[in-house]
């Protein structure tokens, strides 16, 4: 049964592949803390990849997940008005960008534009011969290229993920002023009343978890690149690919665990 | 750890096998290289030279064998021993390898900032005298990419001098260049061979680059080593393969195509 042989060797792929990111994370780990290289070193590269992977995402982020956010009040106004429930539209947005859409987005512009970004400049290195440079000079590029990315992921995805929070909240308030039903305070204090604290720690967990697989995925990436040009656009290609897929399975798991723990929280 | 006596090989290699998958590219080599030589490496397309000098630097593991770089064998040494024997050897590339990301001056900056505790202005003016030395001054702020092949190699070199290694390895120095650069990068190496009493191993294709720069030359041919000795040795050999390669004579017989092929399909099947 060629089939059956195949999915086996195929769920076989997927588990080595999610293997070799926990290694690559764990190796991290371990350089992170018993680096011969230098700490000032580390912190100056780690503050430029959080400019770049972090700083550097604000602007698309924000405007993605103001519009979402107009959108979610949009939709939801349209359901809620036939119920003449228009007062649950800024809970209906603070709470599906706060525990979902704010990390999960922020996620896809992250993977867009640093996971890719990872996995083309490790694979580049790779082809020039960049990285076996780096070796030859007792420079390990784990610690030298992945960590200070781990690291400045690590800040930035959960910064990111409250910032677009709040941006999306404020696509559903300019929505809820301009449709007539809110002003601003009231809208505030709409939201303020709806939201737990619960919600945005969940979001934040989730965008901290994102950011490490997203990391992951695309230095592993960018390390595992063939020799040749097109290999490095099929590794940024598989990077994003790969991320996205994981983004939302790894979203799904933990919705489902933070909806069965709900009694307990 | 004290550093062996002058005498002695610096690097030695004993039955080095180096597999790619299940095809051996490396069939059992022994040399040694001693201290202050400049030993180059020649053998046409496919005998193995480039695998054989990313061995020496530990980047190929080798699949039986020994190397001995000053004493340590590297097949077996740790993670650790390896990074403090790297920070004794020099290795330029053939297309520089340069980090794309950093100006020329910051590349060669690179190894003395994370490995050394010198000042930042001490550094600055090491920077600016191995770029001299290699004929790069004023190229500091220069990216890689704006450079020439030929001024990538020369920034290559002045990288691998940033640490004053013991040991210098040059991978094609004078590859993909014209006989005019190819020429400076010649009397380059002889400068820097003149100037430090480095050792130095040159892999390289280019007849007469190898007679001129060498002290020893190693003739690789298909994994083996065709001939090995000093330049007069080399250059009055009778060995057929080492005159055929000498002469520039082209593989006539069918029989060496054929076993070349298979040199590359062994145990693909």
């Amino acid at each position: 049964m060629p089939f059956v042989a195949e999915v086996g060797a195929a769920t076989e792929r997927s588990v080595a592949y999610v293997g070799a990111l926990a290694q690559l994370f764990g190796k991290s780990l371990r350089v992170l803390f018993v680096s011969p290289l230098k700490r000032s070193r580390l912190a100056q590269r780690t503050v430029h990849q959080a400019m770049a992977a972090g700083v550097g995402a604000l602007p698309i982020t924000s405007l993605i997940t103001f519009f979402v956010g107009v959108i979610i009040a949009l939709q939801g106004a349209y359901q809620l008005q036939r119920l003449g429930a228009m007062q649950l539209v800024a809970s209906l947005v603070s709470i599906s960008i706060t525990r979902e859409l704010g990390p999960l987005i922020t996620a896809i512009v992250v993977i867009g534009r640093s996971g890719s970004a990872f996995a083309a400049e490790i694979g580049t290195m790779r082809v020039t011969e960049e990285l076996d440079a780096l070796e030859t000079m007792a420079l390990d590029p784990v610690a030298f290229l992945v960590v200070p990315k781990f690291l400045a992921m690590a800040v930035m995805m959960p910064c990111l993920a409250v910032w677009s929070d709040f941006m999306g909240v404020l696509g559903g308030c300019v929505f809820g002023i301009v449709s007539g039903n809110f002003t601003f305070g009231s809208y505030v204090i709409a939201t303020r009343d709806a939201l737990v604290a619960h919600d945005i720690t969940t979001g934040i967990v989730k965008a901290l978890v994102f950011g490490l697989v997203i990391t992951a995925v695309g230095c592993q990436e960018g390390f595992a690149t063939g020799a040749g040009a097109e290999e490095v656009g099929r590794s940024t290609t598989s990077a994003v690919v790969i991320s996205i897929l994981l983004v939302v399975v790894i979203d799904l798991v933990f919705t489902v665990l933070f909806y069965l723990a709900r009694g307990a929280a | 750890m004290a550093t062996p006596a002058a005498p002695g090989p610096v690097i030695s290699a004993r039955d080095l096998r180096v597999q790619y998958g299940d095809r051996e590219v490396l069939h059992g080599l022994n040399f040694e290289i001693v201290h202050g030589e400049t030993a180059v490496v020649i053998g046409g397309s496919g005998s193995g030279k480039s695998t054989l000098l990313r061995t020496l630097v530990g980047l190929e593991r080798p699949s039986s064998g020994e190397v001995r770089v000053k004493g340590l064998d590297i097949t077996k040494a740790s993670a650790r021993a390896m990074d403090d024997i790297r920070k004794k050897i020099g290795l330029a590339f053939q297309g520089g390898a340069l980090i794309g990301s950093l100006s020329v001056g910051e590349n060669i900056a690179l190894p003395l900032l994370e490995h050394t505790t010198l000042k930042p202005t001490t550094i600055e003016v090491m920077v600016r005298i191995k770029l001299e030395q290699v004929g790069l001054s004023g190229f500091e702020s220069y990216s890689p990419a704006q450079l020439s092949g030929g001024m990538r190699k020369r920034a290559a070199f002045a990288r691998a001098l940033a640490m004053d290694p013991e040991i210098l390895f040059f991978d094609e120095p004078s590859a993909g260049l014209d006989p005019i650069t190819a020429a400076g990068i010649d009397d380059l190496i002889l400068d820097l061979k003149k100037a430090y009493s480095m050792t130095m191993v040159v892999v390289t294709h280019e007849l007469a680059s190898a007679f001129l720069i060498a002290d020893r030359i190693i003739l690789l041919d298909r994994g083996n080593i065709a001939a090995a000795g000093p330049v007069e040795e080399i250059r009055n050999s009778r060995h057929p393969r080492v005159r055929q390669f000498l002469d520039r004579v082209a593989d006539t017989t069918q029989d060496d195509d054929v076993d070349h092929l298979r040199m590359y399909t062994e145990g693909i099947r």
